[in-house]
């Protein structure tokens, strides 16, 4: 349970009379779900929109993902393993028939 | 970016492993304690300590929340279910639970009204389309989960839904860390951090480990490239002389944690002066009940419970593994008279467990692991 899964957002969702609500669709692996956003809400205001991804943990978002942080993180693999993809590429580049 | 797929990469492992390899002095045994019962699972599920040298020992820590809730807290949530009156509601994880009267699903076959949720969300559901039953939500987990706890609360209040009321059950993890340092039995070098309690909490509340105990932490992700990536960041502070707190799941972890979550937390709950932990005992002021402002909402308020304390079956050692201290199929009925179908202790439950997480995973021969730790 305590498991968190990252979900992309489709649309933030309005309440009955129109007004914004603290729910929003979000797609989970191609599954559509309702997920409660009202914990990225400060101070009222909130800096979500479709696109976004979150991390999604009971049926509540607790934090949108950083995508520059994410980049940076598989940067820093990339780094690591500059033999591997060196590897990789002079795969890619040989011609063996 | 799928923010999953990309964490996975087989061949990236491999480039860590040999990284990790090299990090290693040679003759030095390094033992990394993984707080979190999320990282467990994903170090059994793709076999990560194949990936690691021998020297290099990971120790499963106590956050599993269902793992640390003691037989006492299971009895008294049995017997607000056992009235005709109401719906006990509570993650699935919990069903299996053993009491001393036995779990959640035998007082289900014997006519208990209890049902499984994914989320506090789905608890008040039901006591809104059964405005004449009380709705109990049996609420577990530590900061990660506490904050939707409150919101649910927050909710329940705004829509004056009295008859739904929390069982509050919600651990804190520094209280728990504490313990396990203070604990004369283990070594640890450093800690893998919970990654999503820190979503919550943020890293600060971890600086005092790095400080103060010495230890270094990473507080990491839960794909096997983030578990992988926190043991090179660990080796490399033991190796420069390093001391400090690291935030490798920064895509997800923000260093302050969640402001509004901590708020809500605030709010609805308060710490006790003491709660027991399964195996741990009683640990000061780590965990969280429903303060005085929300009472009405307080199922312990509201019904009479037993709150007596019950020991574990002797055979048990569910203790000794949340401390680390015995790894899962040391236990003398891991596997035998103790299996995820009819659990002794809670580690066998959850699939956070190190038991279960053993059980439905273990991959590599139990010799090696011993021939390996022997050294």
């Amino acid at each position: 349970m305590c498991l968190g899964i990252p979900g992309e957002v489709i649309e933030l969702m309005a309440d009955p009379s129109g007004q914004e609500s603290d729910l929003a669709m979000v797609s989970v692996e191609g599954v559509k779900r309702a997920v409660n956003i009202g914990l990225l809400r400060e101070d009222g205001q909130l800096d979500l929109e479709p696109g976004d991804w979150i991390l999604i943990h009971v049926g509540f978002a607790l934090s949108k993902i950083d995508e520059k942080e994410a980049k940076a993180s598989l940067e820093f693999l990339m780094g690591l393993g500059d033999a591997y993809t060196d590897e990789l590429e002079a795969l890619a580049a040989s011609d063996i028939t | 970016m799928r923010f999953v797929d990309e964490f996975r990469d087989a061949g990236m492992a491999r480039v860590l492993s040999t990284k990790i390899a090299e990090l290693c002095e040679p003759g030095r045994h390094y033992k990394f304690m993984e707080v979190c019962g999320g990282h467990t699972h994903t170090i059994y599920k793709h076999g990560l300590e194949d990936y690691l040298p021998e020297t290099v020992s990971l120790v499963h820590g106590p956050g599993c929340p269902v793992c640390v809730i003691p037989m006492g807290r299971v009895d008294d949530a049995i017997a607000i279910a056992e009235r005709d009156d109401v719906i006990l509601t509570t993650f699935g994880d919990m069903l299996r639970v053993p009491g001393g009267r036995g779990s959640f699903f035998d007082s289900k076959a014997a006519g208990s009204d209890i049902r499984m949720v994914y989320s506090p969300l789905d608890a008040l559901k039901i006591a809104r389309k059964n405005p004449d039953k009380r709705v109990v939500f049996m609420a577990i987990g530590f900061e990660t989960t506490a904050p939707s706890t409150a919101m649910t609360v927050l909710r329940a209040a705004a829509e004056h839904l009295d008859n739904f009321s929390v069982f509050c059950n919600h651990v804190t993890i520094i209280p728990a860390i504490k313990a396990i340092l203070d604990s004369p039995d283990l070594r640890l070098d450093g800690f893998i951090g919970p990654g999503h309690v820190s979503t919550v909490i943020g890293c600060r509340p971890y600086e005092w480990i790095a400080r103060d105990a010495g230890k270094p932490l990473v507080c990491a992700g839960f794909e096997p490239l983030d578990i992988l990536q926190s043991v090179y960041q660990l080796l490399r502070q033991l190796a420069e002389a390093r001391c400090e707190v690291e935030n490798q799941y920064a895509r997800v972890v923000p260093w302050d944690g969640n402001t509004k979550a901590l708020q809500v937390i605030n709010e609805v709950m308060e710490l006790r002066p003491h709660f027991e932990w399964r195996g741990l005992g009683f640990i000061s002021h780590s965990a969280l009940r429903i303060n005085e402002k929300y009472a009405r909402f307080d199922a312990e308020r509201i019904f009479a419970l037993p709150g007596v304390r019950v020991a574990d079956p002797k055979a048990c050692q569910c203790g000794e593994v949340l401390k680390g201290v015995l790894k899962p199929w040391e236990c003398k009925v891991f596997g035998t008279a103790c299996t995820p179908e009819t659990p002794i202790g809670t580690c066998m439950v959850s699939s956070e467990g190190a038991c279960a997480a053993y059980y439905n995973f273990g991959r590599f021969s139990r010799d090696r692991v011993k021939e390996a730790t022997r050294t």
